[in-house]
């Protein structure tokens, strides 16, 4: 962004103060994140920085609020973070099976009422979640799935299809149906050309879109709240109960935990999504 | 030249037209087959219970059924004065007939939402009825309490008689429907709704306001920086979209506390006093300010999605033919830009207006949104009708919203990332 030579000096001085205001922006973004980071390793009890932590004191700082996490007597991370994962898991297996073979039917060009179906399938996505929630939770509780595991997989389910579905469908708009033709031409089942030809070319997108779905389920507490029993405790309803109650350090351990995670699954989306963009660049 | 006329056969002597039009149909069932189970899970599990909200907020049987008696009686009753005997004898066959099935509870809850006061006479003609004396029961079930007296008490059971009702929706509207068949606005000090769905419109405006504020630059600067540089941004505006909602809004609690490190750079800087913090939690700044962190980059990613794809030479050619860069700015790339501006105003509204997590823990009394009301009248009251009705109101300005955004952008074209 430097600017040529010739640039008027109040054009310059507006393009510095475009800068900053960028530049405050993403502070805006990311200072909230930073802030957990140090605090979770706080020595003391308090969420402010301590003296000890602000002259950098090795005394100041400990692990103690982790070791509260994971060996906490009292504390339910463990089995929230069993839970968690279970549920996220079958969640996005379930949204991929459901969301990809969806994406295909959607994507062909013989499909009717398109746009309506498109609707309806995103619409768990559009609608504020609040309401999803009462209403999932009105058909869980007829069915008698309120409080297991599988009513809970169910609704993140439902939740999670819409990412599978836009990002395949996205995935195979660049997608060249030829090499479909050409495998069945040359006489593989249409099952053998899915496995063999169209899975490996959508996988990034089908990836992708199953990351969107983990996190949906992994993050997703309005919903959870109106279906979780004591024994279906996820991460977020405890961090929810502990916030509402009392910010404790061994919630920001958690947090730093999470952050981790979320960067973990960030670097992955990325590096798909740009494998995903050299594949689409080379079949144009 | 009758050749012209002659169908086109295919090998297998099926003229073409028909052997096409019956490859399609087949590809056509094919293409719907595949969606087929997604779209019966998502009819089922999704779109059929919120259509038994719609009938939960509408559905008044209970009431109906529980007095039969009594609502027979009362047709012919004008409601201008105290019913007549037989009303009366009505309702307290029927009474204890609730009272044989345990059920007089729910009937004193339900009347109570009608009008408040119903819940301790119900309990006391419970305990009084018991040795009651056969005949001239009018005289009896009056003098148990002197509302039982009163003609509103009555008008207000009468007002529950049909099985279906709108009252629901009135009441997520702060009015009601009096004892003569009138709507009107509930006492001024004791409107509570309206101003949680003003404070819920004006929250959801201010906080895309500022999302568009804060995103038009960022985009920009992320549309026109060379790719090794945007890249690294680009997680900047990544990350916290990955990040816990939850995490997010814990972290805000922290920076926004009395004794929180926002509040210590004031003092730092002398804005102001330590024993004069500002309160920015637990109110609506803490609303406006923790929303519009989280939803920003629903704002940047259409923006930069669409910005992308604008040439930096259209800014050029308008600088060439005289135009100040503020007026390339304005006639040229702007307009270019609106579809963008569209679909990230709408998305960051849509998803502003439902939001329930973060005002409930940074909103405090004064920030809380509708969405919070409906959770309320979920897990506290238990009044699911009433919940169902306001959700329902609730989703419709959304679809309403939802399809504005469908017109300008298509759901089609819904980017993520």
């Amino acid at each position: 962004m430097a600017l040529p030579k010739y640039t008027e000096t109040h054009y310059r001085i507006w393009h510095y103060i475009y800068l900053t205001i960028c530049a405050a922006v993403f502070f805006f973004l990311m200072a909230p994140l930073f802030v957990i980071f140090p605090l979770s390793f706080n020595a003391e009890e308090f969420l402010v920085f301590s003296d000890g932590m602000k002259r950098l004191d090795p005394d100041a700082f400990s692990l103690r609020w982790y070791q509260d996490m994971i060996y906490g007597t009292k504390n339910p991370w463990g089995l929230a973070a069993k839970n968690s994962f279970i549920i996220a898991i079958f969640a996005t297996i379930g949204s991929v099976l459901l969301g990809t073979v969806a994406a295909l039917g959607l994507s062909s060009r013989h499909m009717p009422y398109k746009g309506l179906i498109m609707a309806v399938l995103i619409s768990p996505m559009i609608v504020p979640l609040i309401i999803s929630g009462v209403a999932i939770f009105f058909f869980m509780a007829k069915a008698g799935l309120a409080a297991t595991h599988t009513g809970i997989v169910l609704a993140h389910i439902i939740l999670g299809t819409p990412f599978v579905v836009i990002t395949v469908t996205a995935t195979l708009s660049g997608f060249d149906h030829s090499v479909t033709r050409a495998a069945a031409s040359l006489g593989s089942n249409p099952v053998n050309t899915f496995t063999k030809i169209t899975l490996p070319l959508i996988l990034p997108g089908v990836i992708s879109g199953g990351l969107f779905a983990f996190v949906t389920s992994f993050d997703e507490v309005v919903v959870v709240l109106f279906l979780a029993g004591l024994e279906n405790t996820t991460i977020p309803i405890q961090m929810w109960t502990g916030l509402r109650e009392q910010l404790s350090p061994t919630i920001l351990a958690v947090a730093t935990c999470l952050i981790v995670l979320s960067t973990l699954i960030l670097v992955t989306a990325e590096l798909l999504r740009r494998r995903s963009e050299r594949l689409r660049g080379i079949n144009q | 030249m009758s050749s012209e006329n002659k169908q086109i056969l295919t090998t297998d002597g099926i003229p073409l037209e028909v052997s096409l039009k019956k490859a399609e149909k087949k590809n056509k069932v094919k293409a719907f087959l595949l969606v087929a189970p997604l779209l019966l899970f998502i009819i089922i599990t999704y779109v059929f219970p919120i259509g038994d909200m719609l009938m939960r907020s509408v559905d008044d049987k209970m009431v109906t059924e529980m007095l039969p008696k009594t609502y027979k009686s009362m047709e012919t009753w004008d409601g201008e004065e105290l019913p007549p005997e037989e009303v009366f004898e009505a309702f307290y066959f029927d009474f204890q007939k609730l009272i044989e099935e345990e059920r007089e509870g729910k009937l004193s809850t339900q009347l109570n939402y009608t009008k408040n006061g119903f819940k301790s006479i119900i309990k006391k003609l419970r305990r009084k009825s018991k040795s009651f004396e056969e005949g001239n029961y009018k005289e009896q079930i009056m003098a148990v309490h002197k509302r039982w007296a009163d003609v509103e008490y009555w008008r207000a059971i009468k007002q529950r008689a049909p099985a279906y009702t709108y009252q629901k929706y009135l009441k997520g509207m702060d009015m009601f429907e009096n004892e003569k068949g009138e709507i009107v606005n509930v006492p001024e000090d004791r409107r509570v709704h309206r101003i949680l769905w003003l404070r819920t419109l004006e929250i959801a405006f201010f906080v895309t306001v500022f999302c568009f504020l804060m995103a038009y630059p960022i985009a920009h600067l992320l549309a026109t920086l060379p790719m090794k540089y945007s890249n690294l941004l680009m997680i900047c505006v990544l990350l916290p979209f990955w990040t816990s909602l939850l995490v997010r809004t814990a972290s805000w609690m922290i920076l926004l506390q009395q004794q929180g490190i926002v509040n210590d750079f004031f003092v730092m800087i002398g804005l102001v006093t330590d024993d004069n913090r500002i309160e920015m939690m637990f109110n609506k700044t803490g609303s406006y300010v923790a929303m519009t962190q989280i939803l920003l980059p629903f704002m940047v990613l259409p923006l930069y999605s669409v910005m992308k794809t604008i040439s930096p030479s259209l800014m050029r050619a308008g600088k060439s033919l005289g135009g100040t860069p503020f007026i390339a700015f304005w006639k040229v790339y702007f307009p270019l830009t609106i579809p963008g501006i569209g679909a990230g105003c709408l998305l960051v509204f849509i998803l502003a207006i439902g939001y329930y997590i973060t005002p409930a823990l940074v909103g405090g009394a004064s920030g809380t949104l509708i969405s919070n009301q409906i959770a309320f009248h979920m897990k506290s009251t238990l009044d699911w009708s009433f919940a169902s009705a306001m959700g329902l109101m609730l989703l419709t300005g959304v679809l309403a919203i939802y399809w504005l955004y469908n017109k300008l952008v298509g759901i089609d074209n819904i980017k993520l990332g």
